[in-house]
């Protein structure tokens, strides 16, 4: 039992994670029908910008203020990740979004693997790390001398999931903006001759989706204490499989996805071998796609006539 | 047929002439690493290693009186980019390896070397495997992992008698086999592992593995992998109070796995081969890379000078370029000078006792992770 507890609260911060990154995949597809392939290295590149706006402030204030310095990484974070994003979706993006529909698919992972490499040549091959923050632990409770135990960090991380989910479901379900992204998602040209900008809606939608990547970003730097420039691809592709299991399109589909896939790779390691984990995780999802080819939470695909 | 016949003999020879007359103008020499990705740190010691070997043969006056061109490969630590790194060294002409990190990388990249009659000279990689196939061009400046697993085992069974231990592998040909050959030695010393588990050498989340470690109430982890993944298990176990310590093997040592395990690296034990850095003869070349190359040659950065070292004295004394011949003046038994000290190649391209200043060197040592006198933390041999 408490080990099952303790295992909960690793699979549940692994899944906010990837959630986090999960409801950026989403948001794009719901919008545009396009699978951005680079939004995996955006998430990696925003972990550097945390990074290297981490080293700055602490060299500049000492490490007295960290809960401050972090506060403020996170906004630089946030604002430097939704620029790029909004860049990318203005150069890669835009110019194509009139082509067939492989154009902007092959245009993002060509964007990928240019971040990739550029961050690998700007910022060099290496691991970057950072020293371990918030060490301290609460002991929850303990049984025959194991302590279940959760770190503020993990707390934060469940934390900042849950009220960015609540308000950007209440953005996208109850705002003029979010009824906008909706008419975009069900018809760009009709959208348009009502007056809506789509050009400007769809901008927003991957300010957004930079922003929670951002998110992610530092709370997966400040939590691994690690990142290099090929971090981008393997939460990327397993974010990107929670999105689809939760089901495209829906933002609490993401976040259901991504604990999903995050509870089975825990528990499994847990209960049987780490050895076969993503096997057990994808298999899971096979199993599901086929039952459920919607996802989770996502709407059977209605034919437009 | 017979004119196709012809006119292949005819564009062969004529490749093979174009081929010998740029040979005659250099030695070609490649080094093939992971430049890039997780394990970067080591390919930087690798090419840091045959650069300055390389620079200081040359400004000499080269091999045979011709200057070394040197050819850098990036293998990602990917066996398949490490085939295909191969294939571009033979497609460039070269004759003389030094590489690769990873023993999965190393063992399909010699056959492609096998099949193109290139000699490669390994500084790293420790599987038993990479010898034991009975090819003519490969040789091993390291020790193997059959030696390192002995030596971890013993220990292990001696220090943590009736203690829990756990053996966790990162699946590749290098990690699950020395944590094989260490639970083997263990189990020779009557000490049995309380879990074995093997994890993806990119996680970066092993918190689900920690707590299962917590629950077995392990006093040791022995860590078969590379300094990445293990400097990150290192910290997840400290932030989840898992104080054990964690032993490792010769894939973490260097700096960065102190610099990502964070203050809990202290106390961590490691088997490598013996530190040159501690041989006074070999002063003025560690300050050489120290100012110079602003590098610090840790680990196996002059392995990989030695095994440029050792090209150079081979082909000297077989006084031919010809692969074929280097490699039979290698497995004679002569003995080299390096900066390792000297030593000698076995029959399989296994390398006999390094001997220091006449004194015999064992092929692995116990190091220990402590703060150093400049306060950071690295590896020094003992207790």
């Amino acid at each position: 039992m408490e080990v099952f507890v303790q295992q909960l609260i690793n699979g549940v911060t692994l899944g906010s994670i990837y959630g986090l990154i999960a409801i950026g995949y989403t948001m794009v597809f719901g919008i545009l029908g396009m699978v951005n392939f680079a939004h995996g290295d955006v998430f990696m590149v925003s972990a550097f910008i945390a990074l290297i706006a981490f080293l700055i402030l602490t060299s500049w204030i000492g490490a007295g203020l960290i809960a401050l310095a972090l506060v403020v990484v996170l906004i630089v974070a946030m604002a430097m990740t939704a620029l790029l994003n909004w860049a990318i979706e203005r150069v890669a993006y835009r110019p194509l979004r009139g082509s067939f529909r492989l154009a902007p698919l092959i245009s993002a992972i060509g964007m990928s693997i240019f971040l990739m490499n550029f961050v690998q040549v700007a910022q060099g091959p290496r691991n970057k790390s950072i020293p371990p923050l918030f060490s301290e632990v609460i002991v929850l409770f303990t049984v025959d001398g194991y302590d279940v135990t959760v770190s503020y960090k993990q707390i934060a991380i469940w934390l900042t999931t849950g009220v960015l989910l609540l308000a950007f479901w209440y953005l996208v379900s109850k705002t003029a903006l979010g009824r906008a992204q909706r008419a975009c998602e069900q018809d760009q040209k009709m959208a348009a001759l009502v007056g809506i900008n789509v050009d400007r809606t769809i901008s927003i939608t991957f300010v957004i989706a930079a922003a929670l990547a951002a998110v992610a970003g530092t709370m997966y730097l400040v939590h691994y204490g690690v990142v290099s420039f090929a971090d981008g691809f393997t939460p990327g592709v397993k974010a990107f499989t929670a999105a689809v299991l939760g089901g495209i399109g829906s933002l609490p589909g993401a976040v259901i996805g991504g604990l999903a896939i995050g509870l089975i790779e825990t528990l499994w390691s847990a209960y049987f071998s780490s050895d076969y984990k993503d096997v057990a995780a994808f298999s899971i999802l096979i199993v599901v796609m086929i039952f459920l080819p919607q996802g989770l939470l996502g709407r059977p695909e209605v034919e437009k006539v | 047929m017979r004119k196709i016949l012809a006119l292949g003999l005819a564009l062969s020879s004529a490749l093979g002439l174009g081929l010998s007359g740029t040979a005659s103008a250099q030695v070609k020499l490649a080094v093939g690493g992971p430049m890039t990705g997780g394990v970067a740190a080591f390919g930087a010691q690798l090419r840091q290693g045959v650069e300055q070997a390389v620079a200081d043969i040359n400004a000499q006056g080269g091999i045979l009186g011709q200057k070394i061109e040197l050819f850098i490969g990036d293998d990602r630590a990917d066996p398949r980019e490490g085939v295909s790194v191969a294939n571009k060294f033979v497609a460039d002409g070269v004759k003389f390896v030094v590489g690769h990190f990873n023993s999965g990388v190393t063992i399909p990249a010699s056959d492609v070397y096998q099949e193109n009659g290139m000699l490669v000279i390994t500084p790293a990689a420790t599987n038993p495997n990479v010898t034991e196939r009975g090819h003519w061009n490969i040789f091993r400046v390291c020790g193997r992992d059959d030696q390192q697993g002995n030596l971890a085992g013993a220990i292990i069974a001696q220090r943590f008698k009736g203690k829990r231990v756990a053996i966790v592998h990162d699946k590749t040909t290098y990690g699950q086999g020395l944590a094989d050959e260490t639970r083997r030695a263990m189990a020779k010393g009557g000490l049995k592992d309380v879990l074995y588990e093997g994890v993806n050498k990119d996680d970066r989340d092993f918190t689900a593995l920690i707590s299962k470690m917590r629950q077995a109430r392990v006093d040791l982890v022995f860590w078969g992998g590379l300094h990445d993944a293990g400097g990150l298990i290192v910290r997840q176990m400290r932030a989840q109070g898992l104080k054990a310590p964690l032993m490792g093997g010769d894939g973490i040592t260097d700096d960065e796995f102190a610099a990502i395990a964070g203050p809990g690296a202290e106390g961590t034990l490691m088997t490598f081969s013996p530190d040159p850095r501690t041989n006074p003869a070999n002063k003025a070349i560690i300050e050489l890379f120290r100012t110079k190359r602003m590098f610090e040659p840790q680990a196996y950065t002059l392995y990989s000078y030695a095994s440029v070292q050792i090209f150079k004295l081979a082909i000297e004394r077989a006084n031919s370029l010809d692969p074929k011949k280097v490699a039979e003046v290698l497995r004679s038994g002569m003995v080299f000078d390096t900066v390792l000290g000297s030593l000698s190649f076995d029959k399989k391209g296994d390398v006999s006792e390094y001997v220091v200043g006449g004194v015999k060197k064992d092929r692995y040592v116990l190091y220990t992770w402590r703060k150093g006198p400049d306060g950071r933390i690295s590896y020094f041999e003992g207790d």
